[in-house]
């Protein structure tokens, strides 16, 4: 009977908490699901009649507009492509081999570049110094590379790939040394392959942070040829502004899709991600521990 | 021959002491060489510009260049600290990043801990999946999602506010709204993703724990608040001093919702507008590049004494959970 009262009450407590959660979970879900509807509804329909959770007149013109490639968007994908894949791979190469030499014992000056590397998590010569450094020293304004370059080390992640490194068993370098293999053998052979989920968890970080960033191109690009996918996005918030990277400028007559559009590129640029989080989600969460050990 | 082996010696004694350094290099060359690419990559883009922050204290003139400009003493920052915007993006900064810490926080660990509740293992680790999402989103997306929901003749809120037969609210033209739409805005982003930081944490924790105070007969209240919360208190102080370090952090803080959410609309700045958004639009504009250096000093000052402080303030109540 006790028994029996208990397990009823614990099930009430666990409806409870389910409930909770799908309402936590209809919260985060929802604007996206809105978005994705208002992007396959008909253009004209959403003029008439607002935006709906569930499209009034399917339609797949405003895909099909950006597909055809008259819109920007197709160039803006390639140029963020680039950035996302040449930035995630030179940051783990860079940050890497910089965090395996501070976790070495062995080398003498490890505290000392350890602590170069903390400082810059406390005092920044903020932003504008930051401005005139890569745009009048550097000369990086306007080219691909300033949208990679400046996030190639981050003293965060240097820090975490230490800390890290330092719980391999020392035993394993030192037997890889005996046998005669080179440090950077080493490291590339043995302590890489064992290090996955750091490399995993880093890489993704740095992989959404360069595909969702716009505040670089937003400063130092004015090419439209060199726009980012999140920056077109933010540009093409104003109506006028789309039109302005779009070359057809002669189309505004005609009727073409533009709200929808707009909803449709977001959801293209949430497409990536979205198909690639159930594969990386797991190395996600069992890297963002790792993420959280202290210097 | 003795004689020899003796200079020797002493030879390799003076170059040992001399040039320990070099001995040093040469003997773990390969790490140094490993190590260099990334210092120097920290030493360009991180300290060369913190000798720019001289920029602060002069009328800075593009063409004639850092040095050559006038100095002009602490006219920059006399300007920007006699304006209203100053107070008013002081004041906003903290203002949402304390609501964003303590609610952010103590949300995340309250999902944690209702996770780790939920028995049916399925659901568990989809409700995670769903949560987590939208960390990975973009505030530009997050600014067009917030704007179908709160667009004035089109949006869904207001549809349904209008169905109801009420006006429709124009969210992008008062202020005062946006106190609340930017706070619940940040934990839609991130709660998710620091209760997943939390669930983990709390996954890690013993069974033994729990088997030993359910023996003692503790209800399943006194074990989340008695073991749970104590033990993943060391991780959420560190996400603490991680986010109170981001408050002030120059630019490559998480400022991006107070610039995309309320589309950068100047009706707004009141309730919207932090340090960050202010450097930034004065950096587009680039009209005065002294006091925007200015700001950013001030900010980075701040930013370093929050730090400083946190730290030392964790220090003295939990010393190994501290940072540093």
């Amino acid at each position: 009977m006790e028994n029996l009262k208990r397990r009823k009450k614990v099930s009430i407590s666990q409806i409870i908490i389910h409930l909770i959660f799908i309402l936590a979970c209809i919260f985060c879900i929802l604007p996206i699901l809105l978005v994705l509807s208002i992007s396959l509804t008909d253009e004209s329909v959403i003029y008439q009649n607002g935006y709906h959770l569930i499209p009034e007149a399917f339609s797949l013109d405003a895909y099909k507009y950006i597909l055809s490639g008259s819109s920007p968007v197709l160039n803006s994908y390639l140029v963020t492509a680039i950035v996302t894949i040449v930035g995630t791979v030179v940051h783990l190469y860079l940050t890497s081999m910089l965090s395996y030499g501070l976790s070495r014992k062995e080398v003498k000056y490890s505290r000392a570049l350890s602590f170069y590397v903390f400082f810059c998590l406390l005092f920044s010569g903020g932003m504008l110094p930051w401005y005139i450094l890569l745009t009048k020293y550097l000369h990086l304004k306007d080219t691909i590379f300033v949208l990679i370059a400046p996030y190639l080390v981050s003293s965060v992640n240097v820090l975490i790939m230490k800390n890290f490194f330092k719980g391999i068993p020392n035993s394993i370098v030192e037997a890889a040394r005996i046998d005669g293999s080179s440090e950077y053998n080493t490291f590339f052979k043995i302590v890489m392959p064992i290090s996955k989920p750091v490399f995993a968890t880093i890489g993704l970080f740095v992989a959404v942070f360069y595909w969702n960033d716009w505040m670089t191109c937003s400063l130092f690009i004015n090419n439209t040829k060199l726009y980012s996918l999140q920056f077109l996005l933010q540009s093409i918030m104003d109506n006028i502004a789309y039109l302005q990277g779009n070359p057809m400028l002669e189309k505004i007559g005609t009727k073409l899709p533009d709200e929808t559009a707009r909803m449709a590129t977001c959801i293209l640029a949430i497409l990536p991600i979205a198909v690639a989080y159930p594969f990386i989600q797991k190395n996600f969460e069992k890297g963002l521990t790792v993420g959280a050990v202290k210097e | 021959m003795v004689n020899l082996a003796k200079r020797n010696v002493q030879k390799e004694k003076k170059t040992s002491s001399n040039h320990g350094f070099i001995k040093e290099i040469s003997k773990n060359r390969a790490f140094y060489i490993m190590m260099l690419p990334g210092l120097l990559f920290i030493f360009v883009m991180y300290y060369l510009p913190m000798f720019g922050v001289v920029i602060a204290f002069k009328d800075y003139n593009p063409s004639q260049g850092i040095i050559k400009s006038k100095w002009v003493g602490l006219k920059n920052f006399e300007f920007f600290f006699k304006s209203q915007s100053a107070a008013t993006v002081t004041f906003n900064t903290l203002f949402y990043n304390v609501i964003f810490i303590v609610v952010g926080l103590g949300l995340a660990v309250l999902v944690a801990v209702m996770l780790n509740e939920i028995r049916n293992k399925f659901f568990a680790s989809m409700y995670k999946s769903i949560l987590l999402f939208p960390y990975l989103i973009s505030w530009v997306v997050a600014g067009y999602l917030l704007f179908s929901l709160l667009s004035v003749d089109r949006g869904v809120i207001n549809r349904l506010i209008q169905h109801f037969g009420h006006e429709p609210i124009q969210w992008y033209m008062e202020p005062s709204y946006w106190r609340y739409i930017i706070p619940v805005s940040y934990m839609w982003k991130n709660v998710g993703y620091l209760s997943v930081v939390f669930f983990a944490a709390i996954t890690g924790i013993s069974s033994d724990y729990y088997e030993a105070a359910e023996m003692d007969g503790a209800s399943g209240f006194q074990k989340t608040v008695k073991i749970t919360i104590p033990l993943i208190m060391p991780i959420v102080i560190t996400m603490f001093l991680l986010q109170a370090g981001k408050i002030f952090y120059a630019g490559l803080g998480d400022w991006g919702l107070f610039y995309n959410l309320p589309r950068d609309s100047g009706i707004l700045y009141s309730t919207t507008d932090v340090i960050d958004t202010y450097i930034f639009r004065s950096l587009k504009q680039l009209n005065d590049p002294g006091m925007t250096a200015a700001i950013g000093l001030y900010q980075s000052l701040v930013g370093f004494v929050l730090v400083v402080f946190t730290n030392w303030l964790v220090k003295k109540y939990d010393p190994d959970s501290a940072l540093y």
